[in-house]
């Protein structure tokens, strides 16, 4: 039983007084039910979650008591992956013929404040200040900028980028193009990743309908397929945030969740890195771009720099990374964050994406979250 | 060998390094696979065998990779103010009986980019954190460049 998305929604990212998140994830809901051209009613089973803004499933009491199954996911930068493949595992089962998979976050300004115990960490770890996601992403292109010979002009070329592709997304938070000068002088934040090439936690809500392939032209004249979505936790070895140690150098290199769960997803999608035509991957920071590249497969460790010098990650490039803007310009409500990638994908395999339309009418669409404590969750989508 | 202020002081927390007296971080390494962890663990991450030895860490390693914490953390980061930035970094250390080696995260007692290079030699040192209710100093661990240390580990 192959899995079609057939309705999408999506309240814009972003800084929202006053609304809550379980309200922007209802709203999202709302436009995903009329995408589809159906009613909640209508909807079988449900999966979602939020981190930080309430329970998904209460939501029931403003879409309608209907009695269906819905289940609460929280998983960390997996939440909407999570989300996406427990629905998707429920059409392929057989158990469901219409699904809804949503996320939603509402954040407060500034770094994310993790709660050591909560991670299985000893308090000191925050206490002494190492409990911070910004540091992880500071160490992992410092090494690796040492190891493969990327420039800190490049970092700067990835948030310009973001920045650019935001201002033509009308969802996106950050819609002001910034100079690549402007990202490299602005407040260093964790050497070497100024305060543009990070992401800010923020607000938004994204949800999906998804069918059993079969049925899809009921809802819909353009059905885009999930051909595969993967999720994968740390092996011994990677390289991950909050880890008070590493291991020197594991035998066969350090692999990572991202690896593991990119490979996972293309071999059961059948398909290659080659074949993608649109891209969207975890981009906490512009140096998370810079590696996820290689991590998921699209290129080897060190040819990011021509790459991007090239422009092969720009919407009319070879290999379009982060068409919406990417964390960087919509922010990361982290419930709703993984999701936002597959709402985009599927636009640009509709060719449905307005000013940012990828070119040459694409037909597969790649995926790809990472967060803590190491987990990564990938997804193909094809038309 | 680094030497720690004897009154009126305790450490963050208890079995991260020996505490008073030849400081050094206490790790723990695997009979079965011969994995280092820091802290000491009760099991393997590696093989998930369940028999480690606690052991001293070497006092010197090489930076295997650093950042510069540039704004004040949020709870429950507890530091006395005023907030200064600092370094943070993962110092490559052998155990001390040379058997085993492991990447410790650390702060660094220097926040400046050009004293920092992947490769250089550190040294433990302990830095105080703030006064507790007591009046005591809590200290925590930290590493700062070293001249020369023996062999690379």
């Amino acid at each position: 039983m192959n899995v079609a998305i057939v309705g999408i929604g999506i309240h814009p990212f972003g800084r929202h007084p006053g609304v809550s998140g379980l309200a922007q994830g209802a709203y999202a809901a709302r436009q995903a039910l009329a995408d589809a051209g159906i009613g909640w009613a209508d909807v079988e089973c449900a999966f979602g979650g939020s981190m930080a803004a309430g329970n998904a499933d209460t939501l029931v009491s403003d879409l309608g008591l209907t009695g269906l199954p819905f289940v609460n996911v929280r998983n960390g930068c997996a939440t909407g992956g999570s989300a996406l493949a427990m629905a998707d595992r429920a059409i392929r089962s057989g158990d469901h013929d219409l699904v809804m998979a949503m996320g939603f976050d509402k954040h407060p300004p500034g770094a994310f404040n993790a709660d050591p115990e909560e991670s299985g960490l000893g308090r000191w770890y925050g206490e002494t200040g190492l409990m911070l996601t910004t540091q992880f992403f500071g160490m992992k292109i410092q090494r690796y900028m040492h190891e493969y010979g990327i420039s800190a002009a490049t970092l700067a070329k990835v948030a310009a980028k973001a920045f650019r592709n935001g201002a033509r997304n009308p969802h996106a938070w950050r819609r002001r193009p910034l100079t690549e000068e402007e990202i490299a002088n602005s407040a260093m934040v964790s050497h070497p990743l100024t305060k543009y090439m990070f992401c800010s936690p923020g607000e938004g809500g994204i949800a999906l309908v998804l069918c059993r392939a079969d049925q899809a032209r009921r809802y819909t004249s353009r059905p885009v397929y999930l051909s595969a979505v993967s999720l994968r936790t740390r092996r011994f070895g990677s390289f991950e945030v909050f880890s008070p140690w590493l291991a020197p150098s594991p035998p066969g290199g350090r692999g990572g969740p991202s690896t593991d769960a990119a490979r996972a997803a293309f071999e059961t999608a059948g398909l290659g890195p080659k074949d993608v035509d649109v891209l969207q991957l975890q981009d906490t920071e512009s140096g998370a771009e810079i590696m996820h590249m290689a991590e998921t497969g699209f290129c080897k460790d060190g040819e990011q720099e021509a790459l991007i010098r090239d422009g092969a990650t720009e919407i009319g490039g070879p290999m379009p990374v982060n068409t919406d803007g990417g964390c960087l310009a919509n922010g990361e409500p982290i419930g709703a964050s993984g999701l936002r990638q597959v709402y985009e994908s599927v636009l640009q395999l509709r060719g449905a994406a307005g000013d940012r339309q990828v070119p040459g009418q694409p037909k597969v669409a790649f995926t790809h979250v990472y967060g803590a404590p190491g987990i990564s969750s990938c997804a193909v989508l094809t038309r | 060998m680094t030497t720690l202020p004897e009154d009126k002081a305790a450490p963050v927390a208890a079995g991260l390094f020996s505490w008073p007296g030849g400081p050094r971080l206490i790790g723990s390494t695997c009979a079965a696979c011969g994995t280092t962890t820091f802290p000491v663990q009760r099991s393997c991450p590696r093989c998930t065998g369940t028999e480690l030895r606690a052991g001293p860490l070497a006092e010197t390693g090489r930076l295997w990779t650093w950042t510069i914490q540039g704004f004040e953390p949020k709870p429950p980061y507890a530091a006395d103010g005023p907030f200064a930035p600092y370094g943070v970094g993962y110092v490559e250390l052998a155990t001390e009986d040379g058997r085993g080696a492991v990447l410790v995260e650390s702060r660094l007692t220097t926040a400046d980019p050009g004293l920092l290079r992947i490769g250089a030699p550190m040294r433990l040192t302990f830095i105080p954190l703030r006064r507790d209710v007591s009046g005591s100093r809590v200290m925590t661990f930290a590493f700062e460049p070293a001249e020369q240390i023996g062999e690379a580990s």
